[in-house]
Parts: structure tokens; sequence; C-alpha cells
């Protein structure tokens, strides 16, 4: 029987475009002592440290090793992983791993980025095949341009829809205090007036760069029940890569892809008894990039049927006060520090199982959570936490 | 630890200079291939998967993008260790004993020869402070290399001896890059890079991938009469600041053995292990780093060298497979030294055979001035 992990710890930094205040090192610690003052630990009993993080958005090599002493971890045990997109939810699954083997009781696991000391669109077009994606290739924006407009052939959703998932987002965000973009909008038609990136995608449908970092404490059952009266538990981590680029790797204008969130979610909530997911998980937080991805993700993770997800955001089914709440926190589209990003979706459904969301809590009492990531040739790792076991 | 580990096949290419005749891809595919074929496995049958590359030394942004059909991970389980490849393996073990996993692929590749050493080891630098003094990974060995060598009065013949052992040892390994029969007055007449690293002190460039395949106790007997156990395995962050440090020691990798050497219930290593694999990219590296290791007390390891105790007729003979210092790149340095360990503990190393290796240690080492340490024992 593998241990029990739990998190005992959450700490994240506000958001922003910009943190010349700090440097990279000194921008992750405000995350690592958020999470210890949370766990009201000391960075001594923290035993190993695991980190996600895209070098070449900074173009830093081995970034990790340049915060060893800032952030706390120098003289301990740990790695970082880079896996794209995902690298926040790669390194959540490498503290489930490290702290269910049995190797380590107390382990803290950081996402950051810093894109202010870098070119991300620059450093995404760099993952294209040197010999023929390079050229053809325009970092993520073009990627979602795709989606949107397969996704709206395909579904029937108009533009309006789009723009009331932004709508949900920015009210969101406005209630969460580490939220980076709080933009006040108040109507479908403010979203819809503003400017194309790639069309038909608009600035108002895609996510900011983002600085920031989040930090997260895992420990064994033993120590979580002595560390704190709430710990969440990591129930379960699925990861599901692909093969690389593909044309409409993010929308389907083929119709016979498999997509990596339908092969996570059937093995996520196969093991774990989930058949009608709406019903037995209680909120999710998701990776959506634009707007329109995250109607699509609404049907990929089954909250709904095929072409439905546009009905799901017409409802108000997925806002705060809805019957199935999605990204309460005003998601990715509202804050992206990418290798945090992921980190961040499991750090926000934690919190809304111990009933610490503040403004941004939930109406539905949230026992089960699904946090999740989407990177690379769009890659899903799905991270599924409770309140109890 | 109450369940074991067990690495039941490993594979790697021979190191190149310049393997200009394959992509990444196909390259880490010829060790891949290796520990499929040894096996009967196929890649469908692995539920797990991780890689180790960089991104800067592939020039890709996620350089394990695109080695995904070739380990598995195709609609399955991948992550990317950044750090030295002993990292990933350690990853790998953990995946197994949390139960989580059953079978495990561990693969790293790099081909150094398509980019620029120290350009890349420069960005390592603190930007603001450290970078613009045009530090590389080379330099900084010098720097460390030299309060080494005052402080406990090490030797460049000493150094220079690394080099001969170790490229000497290599002629015996099919894999090896550039064995060479060469004296110490070779290694002390070669071009100077950075004083006191001479050429014959540092490692070339180098091609490479290598990969194995982990499983639990119960799968590893039924998958080979040979499974080679994980005994023990640690690693640990130096600090960044070169001048934050006393670089004539190496804490952190004496930190990472303890944890290793305890899991394993070893006391004294030098009695215990029968053979070492260290990752010395450069020579000066494979003395300090025993050091670390305990094989010898600090500022011993000069001596330690001179009394043969690490030669391949030694009580304790380090590298037998030549170690970095022939040519290995960076992230398959490190996991290659655990695949030279289990073929050492399997009795596989043909010429360069270890007499009756039961426990042999692998090292693994990242940054500059080892800033990040990776310690594994294994065992038959």
């Amino acid at each position: 029987m593998p241990n029990r992990v739990a998190i005992v710890g959450i700490g994240q930094t506000y958001h922003t475009s910009k943190r010349p205040d700090v440097n990279y090192a000194e921008m992750v610690r405000e995350a690592v002592v958020a999470a210890l003052a949370d766990a009201q630990l000391s960075i001594k009993d923290i035993e190993a440290a695991f980190m996600g993080t895209m070098e070449t958005f900074e173009a830093i090599y081995l970034p990790d090793l340049g915060m060893a002493a800032e952030a706390g971890f120098f003289g301990k045990p740990g790695f970082k992983v880079g896996t794209g997109g995902t690298s926040g939810a790669s390194v959540v699954a490498e503290g489930f791993y490290f702290v269910a083997s049995g190797l380590f009781d107390v382990a803290l696991i950081i996402g950051c980025e810093k894109q202010d000391c870098g070119d991300t669109t620059a450093a995404i077009t760099a993952a294209a095949t040197p010999m023929w994606g390079k050229g053809s290739t325009t970092g993520a924006i073009g990627e979602f341009a795709k989606q949107a407009l397969s996704y709206m052939r395909t579904s029937g959703a108009k533009e309006e829809h789009a723009a009331m998932v932004r709508l949900k987002a920015d009210r969101n965000a406005c209630r969460n205090p580490y939220a980076h973009l709080k933009l006040g909008l108040k109507s479908v038609d403010e979203v819809l007036k503003s400017s194309y990136l790639v069309w038909p995608l608009r600035i108002l449908d895609f996510c900011p760069q983002s600085c920031g970092a989040c930090a997260l404490i895992f420990a064994s059952e033993k120590r979580a029940k002595k560390i704190t009266k709430k710990p969440v538990w990591v129930a379960d981590i699925e990861t599901v890569h692909q093969e690389v680029f593909r044309a409409g790797v993010f929308g389907d204008p083929t119709g016979k892809e498999t997509y990596t969130q339908h092969v996570a979610c059937e093995r996520l909530y196969k093991r774990n008894g989930i058949t009608k997911p709406r019903r037995d998980i209680d909120m999710a937080e998701i990776y959506e990039p634009s707007n329109w991805e995250e109607l699509n993700l609404y049907e990929h993770f089954h909250f709904c049927g095929k072409n439905e997800g546009w009905k799901l955001i017409e409802k108000g089914i997925t806002e705060i006060e809805g019957e199935f709440p999605v990204n309460p926190s005003g998601g990715v589209i509202a804050t992206n520090p990418i290798g945090a990003t992921p980190t961040i979706r499991v750090a926000e459904a934690a919190l809304q199982i111990r009933g610490d969301g503040g403004e941004r809590q939930v109406t539905r009492d949230v026992k089960t959570a699904i946090a999740t990531a989407l990177g690379g040739p769009n890659w899903t790792v799905m991270t599924l936490l409770k309140r109890s076991l | 630890m109450t369940a074991r580990v067990g690495i039941v096949a490993v594979g790697q290419t021979k190191y190149s200079p310049n393997r200009a005749d394959v992509s990444e891809e196909e390259l880490a595919y010829e060790a891949v291939k290796q520990v499929l074929e040894s096996t009967g496995l196929s890649l469908s049958d692995f539920d797990g998967a991780v890689s180790c590359s960089q991104d800067f030394w592939d020039g890709r942004t996620i350089s394990n993008m695109n080695i995904q059909r070739i380990v598995g991970a195709h609609l399955s389980d991948e992550d990317k260790v950044c750090e030295d490849g002993i990292n990933a393996v350690y990853a790998g073990m953990a995946r197994i004993l949390s139960g989580h996993h059953k079978l495990v692929l561990v693969m790293a590749h790099t081909k150094e020869s398509q980019a620029e050493k120290s350009l890349i080891e420069n960005a390592a630098f603190d930007p603001a402070m450290l970078r613009q003094l045009g530090l590389d990974f080379l330099s900084a060995a010098a720097m460390q290399a030299k309060r080494y060598m005052y402080k406990y009065g090490i030797t460049a013949e000493q150094c220079a001896e690394v080099a001969v052992k170790n490229r000497g040892n290599a002629k015996r390994n099919p894999f090896a890059q550039a064995p060479l029969d060469i004296t110490t007055e070779d290694v002390l007449s070669s071009k100077i890079l950075s004083s006191p690293i001479r050429l014959l002190d540092a490692k070339p460039i180098s091609d490479g991938a290598c990969a194995m395949i982990l499983t639990t106790e119960e799968r590893a007997k039924k998958l080979t009469r040979k499974p080679v156990w994980i005994l023990g395995a640690s690693c640990c962050y130096e600090t960044h600041y070169l001048g934050d440090r006393d670089l004539a020691e190496c804490d952190a990798l004496a930190k990472a053995a303890r944890k290793a050497y305890s899991m394993a219930g070893i006391r004294n290593p030098v009695k215990e292990i029968d053979v070492a694999e260290i990752c010395e990219e450069y020579s000066y590296q494979e003395l300090m780093w025993m050091e670390g290791l305990g094989f010898c007390g600090k500022g011993e390891a000069g001596k330690f060298i001179d009394s043969g105790i690490t030669q391949m007729d030694g009580k304790l003979p380090v590298n037998p497979s030549g170690g970095m210092l022939p040519g290995n790149p960076i992230c398959v340095a490190g996991m290659a030294r655990v695949a030279e360990a289990v073929l050492q503990l399997r009795g596989e190393a043909g010429d360069r055979q270890v007499k009756n290796a039961r426990v042999a240690l692998a090292h693994g080492v990242t940054g500059a001035c080892g800033q990040h340490h990776g310690v594994m024992i294994l065992g038959r």
C-alpha cells in the first residue's frame, strides 16, 4: 500500500507582469515562506524540495541551483522538472511519488516562473522541430486560435459564449487577492470589442504573461495529522503525454484525435469510482490558457456532453455560486506564471477543500476537487484532491 | 527500505564526439532498443517513464517532447528531470516504491556537439552578479581546483593520475569515446584550458544516451536472473554563489552520501563498496568527490590515489568504465555511472570486470563546482 500524501501547507506570491523589485530567487522565497507559515513549519522541517519551471522562459540554465539558498532547499535533496506548461503539475507528481514512496515525510513543492526575465513566446516557438516546425510556429497564441476556430465550428458555440467565460474569470479574479488581471469587465461587448491577436482570438480571450510562484508542502499521513487539522489529501494523479506537434493538436478538425484529457479521465475517474464527474467532484481548477479552451475542456473532462460546453456557461453552472464551480480563482486567463500555473490550480483547489477560499470560496461544499494542467503538445496532468480519504 | 527496486536492464550508446548522423530521438532510441531487446518487453508494457535532458543543450524548449514515442509515453506517463540523469533513476525508484508504478523506463540523452558549452554554462550563473564575469563551468572548476590544491596540498601530478587511470580504464570499455594510453607527463604537458586545468584534465564534447528499466522486486525476479537492487539513494543541493562556499569542500555530496549509506546500511564505504563510478568532468573532481563520499579524509585523496587503491587491481576500483573523462555527455553521465555499476554487479563488464563485485556506488553531479550531487548504492 502506498503511503497517503496530504497537502499541509499552501503559499503563493501575488502575480503581476513585472517584478523588478525582486530577483527570481527572492520571488520564489516569498511563496516558500508563505507555505511554511501556512503549515506553521520551519524550513528545517522540510526534508526535500522539488521544483517545476521552464528554463528557456527566463533563459536561465538550471535555475533551481541558483535559488537553493534563498528558497531554503540548500543542503536538501530534490531536483527540478521541466515539461512545458505542465511543469508545475509534473512537480506535484514528483512530490506525491516521493512522499508516497516513504523516502520523505515532508517535502516542499515549488512551481515558479518570472517571465519578465525572458521572452516566453520566442521560447515556445523553439519547441517545434527545427527541421520543419519552426518556420510555421507562433507560440501558444496560434495554437489556441486554431483550437477556438475548430471548437466554434464543431460545437455551435458563439463568440458571446467565450466572452461569458472571460467575464466569469474576471469576476472571480477580482475576488482573488493573488490574481494578476482584475479588469472589472462589465459586458460581453467589452470582450468582443477587444483587438485581435490571431483571428478569432482577441486579447481578452487569452492569458497574460505573469511572474509568480506557488509552494506546497506535502506530508505523509503520519506527519500530516500532526501538522494540521485540515490536511487535503492528494488522492490520485494521472499524467498523460503524447507525441510531438501535429496539426490541430488543441482542436480537432479531423474528429479523429485521441485527446490526452480523455485518456487521463478514463484512467483517473475509473480508479476513483467517478462515474458522474459533476456529481462526484465538487469543483475544478483547470488550466485554460484561453476562454475557448475552457469550453473545450468542460467537454474533454466530461463535465458535460460533447458540444455542450457553452451551455454550462450560459446556464451559470460553473460560476462560484453555481452547481459545479470551475476556476473560482479566476483561472489561467487571469493569471499565468507558467511553471507555477498548474501548482496554483492544485493550491486553489486545496484551499476550496479547506474552506479557505475567502471571497472566492464556492457555495457548494467541496469534499472532492480536481486540478488539471495542460502543456506541450496538449499534455494533461490531473490531480484529484479530497477532504478525507 | 522495506520494498526493493530492481534494475533489470541497462543500455547505452557508444559515446561519440559528434553524432550528426542521427537526431536526438534516434540517438536515444539506440539505448532504449537495447533494454527492450534484452528483456523482451515492448514500450506498451511500461506504466511510466522518466527522461533526463536539457532544453538548453537540445536547443529546444520542452526537450522531452521529441522522445515521447520512443519511451512509450504516447498516451502514457512521462516526466523529465533536469538535473543529471542519476536523479531520473532516483525519480524512477520513487515511482516504484510509491506503488503507483510497476515498470518504469528511464532514459537520458544529450548531443553536446550541437551546442556551445560555455554559452550554456554561463547562463547558469546569476544574471545580475556572476554572468557578466564570463564564468562558465570550466573557469569555475579552475577556481575550485586551485582552491582545493592550495588548501590540501594536492599536486597537479595527483590530478593527472586520475586522467591517466580513467583514460586507461576506458581502453577496456567498448562504450568509451576516447580511451588513451597516456602518462602523467602527457597530461601535464597538454595545453592549458583554464589554469590549472589542462586539455587532458577535462572531458571532451560528447554525444550519447543511456536507458534502463526499473521495476518491483517481484517483477524484477521474473524479468531477469540477474536483477540489481537499489540499496540506497539520495541527492543534495549545494549553495549557488561560489563566494559563499569554501570551494575545497563538497558538503552537499557528503550529505547525499551519508543518506544513501544509511539506507544501504553502509558504515565503512571503502570496506563495503566493491566498485565506484564517479562523475569527474575534470580530473581534480574525482579526488574531491572521493573525499565527499568518505572514501578518505578531507585533503587525503591525493595520497589515496597514490596508494593505488582506486586502480583496477586495487581494493576499491574507481571508474573502471573510464568515467566521464574519456567522454560522456551532460545529463547522461550520472546514468551511465549507474549503468556501469549494474554491469559490474551482473558480472557483465567484460575486460573491465571487477572481481566479485557485490556492492557498487554510482555518483552524478550537476552545475558549476558540484552544485548538486546524486549518490546511489546498488547491490546484487
